[in-house]
């Protein structure tokens, strides 16, 4: 038995704990210092869980989305940089995995990620555009073989420490600002200049800073399926679900510091309810509801999965957002209850019971991908769809 | 039929390109019709033919060339035929 199938026997669970473990143990210095959270991907990788949606003939293990959803909680209830960074590389993934089929490049490169365990990165969003991932200024140049690409890209999140970015782009120089496709590009076949900072409120270790993104490549790594198939069947659905269960990880992670705050006031005056109790106890209730509005999408993704009309119903959008909304949102009241609870002690930094970091990560989550858009995506699609008023789907 | 379409597409698409220049296969989201486009152009369809697009024909592939909008609106108008 390898190194590795010692590791890929062991349950999903143990090993994504293992790695949060690390993870949790660099959390603050990873916030304080704004840095790459490296022990925590470090520990990922060598759990051997960087590919594990990736078929198994390729070198993965075949994964669902809801089993890489509960990676994502684990380690959101660790460190929110290392969730996030880890989420946003499974997105990418989930797109090679179901969107390249067929592909000999993009197949020998899921092998690749497999069993060198790379790190994949993003660059959607574009000056002048915003975070309007169905849009791109830039276009793909094809000449003969080779594929040219310049994107002045305002965010790509951990872009300098990863192994290979997806880049979406115009499909050619006269092409519609929404008829795109996406290309993989490998780290030596990119220059990366910075021209933005990322020194921001939370989520502080994403080293989401900007770039002028140059490449080129053969023309075989551009995706052979339209972006617009991927972002509307995929990557959207991907992104909220996943993003959806490490934020459920970060209040659960609030939660249990409140709880245990509330426990050690009920042990220093016996017979007493402490103060906090109640609040906790509505705590709790919500972040019920969190959880319950991430299974029931990650179940709704699961049952729609591969049927393209099911994916592309406009029913299954305003799940996937209302997903979205509504975790986001509600993180963050389940985190304000808890600094009630946890009072000064919760406020300061480097007390067990600290919850400034899960405050500020959880302020991300109404800006990644601005919840002001989505709802205004959803009530568009309102205006034909009915709603769903069936309890059980 | 298809010639309402088309006139529907250029009101209420707000397409980059003119509707004549797209043939009636033509990917609509790769000529640049975006979500919100599509919804209003759904809404002026039902308004113009006077018909409600059921919940399995709202999704992207129905939306997604002038062929398919043939196809979906007149299994409506048969469906309400009937």
């Amino acid at each position: 038995m390898t190194a590795a199938s010692k590791i890929t026997a062991m349950t999903l669970t143990d090993r994504a704990k293992r790695a949060a473990n690390v993870a949790a143990e660099f959390a603050d210095n990873v916030d304080v210092e704004g840095r790459f959270p490296s022990e925590g991907m470090d520990a990922l990788k060598a759990e051997r869980l960087m590919g594990i949606m990736i078929r198994p003939d390729f070198g993965g293990e075949g994964a669902n989305l809801t089993e890489v959803a509960d990676i994502c909680a684990i380690l959101g209830q660790a460190c929110a940089s290392t969730a996030m960074t880890y989420a946003m590389h499974q997105i990418q993934i989930a797109s090679l995995a179901d969107y390249a089929i067929g592909s000999n490049w993009h197949e020998e490169f899921q092998k690749r990620i497999c069993a060198e365990q790379l790190l994949i990165a993003s660059a959607t969003s574009e000056a002048g555009i915003g975070g309007n991932l169905r849009n791109s200024i830039c276009a793909i140049e094809v000449e003969g073989d080779t594929a040219r690409l310049t994107k002045d890209a305002i965010v790509i999140s951990y872009g300098a420490h990863a192994d290979a970015t997806m880049v979406t782009s115009r499909r050619h120089p006269d092409a519609a600002h929404s008829d795109q496709v996406a290309t993989i590009f490998l780290k030596d076949q990119y220059t990366l200049e910075q021209t933005s900072v990322w020194d921001t409120l939370g989520m502080r270790g994403t080293c989401s800073d900007g770039f002028i993104f140059k490449a080129e490549a053969p023309k075989e790594q551009i995706l052979p399926r339209p972006f617009a198939e991927i972002a509307a069947q995929s990557m959207l659905a991907v992104s909220h679900l996943l993003w959806g269960a490490l934020w459920y990880g970060i209040a659960a992670d609030a939660t249990a510091r409140a709880q245990s705050f509330v426990k050690a006031a009920a042990r220093k005056s016996p017979g007493q309810v402490p103060p906090g109790a109640l609040r906790l106890a509505e705590a709790s209730s919500l972040l019920q509801l969190v959880k319950s509005n991430v299974v029931a999408g990650l179940k709704q993704f699961a049952a729609c999965k591969g049927d393209g009309d099911a994916l592309n119903a406009m029913s299954f959008s305003v799940a996937m957002n209302n997903v979205k909304i509504g975790t986001s949102q509600t993180i963050l009241t389940i985190i304000n209850h808890c600094m009630l609870i946890c009072g000064i002690a919760g406020y300061k930094n480097g007390t067990p019971f600290s919850l400034g970091r899960h405050l500020r990560d959880a302020h991300s989550a109404q800006l990644m991908i601005s919840n002001d858009r989505i709802l205004g995506n959803t009530s568009t699609m309102l205006l034909v769809n009915k709603q769903d008023t069936s309890l059980l789907g | 039929m298809k010639q309402t379409i088309r006139t529907i597409l250029s009101k209420h698409g707000n397409l980059p390109v003119s509707i004549e220049t797209v043939s009636e296969n033509a990917d609509l989201y790769d000529a640049g019709l975006s979500s919100f486009a599509s919804v209003q152009v759904m809404l002026a369809l039902e308004e113009e033919f006077d018909v409600e697009f059921p919940e399995h024909l709202l999704n992207r592939k129905s939306f997604s060339s002038i062929e398919e909008i043939d196809a979906a609106l007149s299994e409506i108008l048969k469906d309400q035929a009937a």
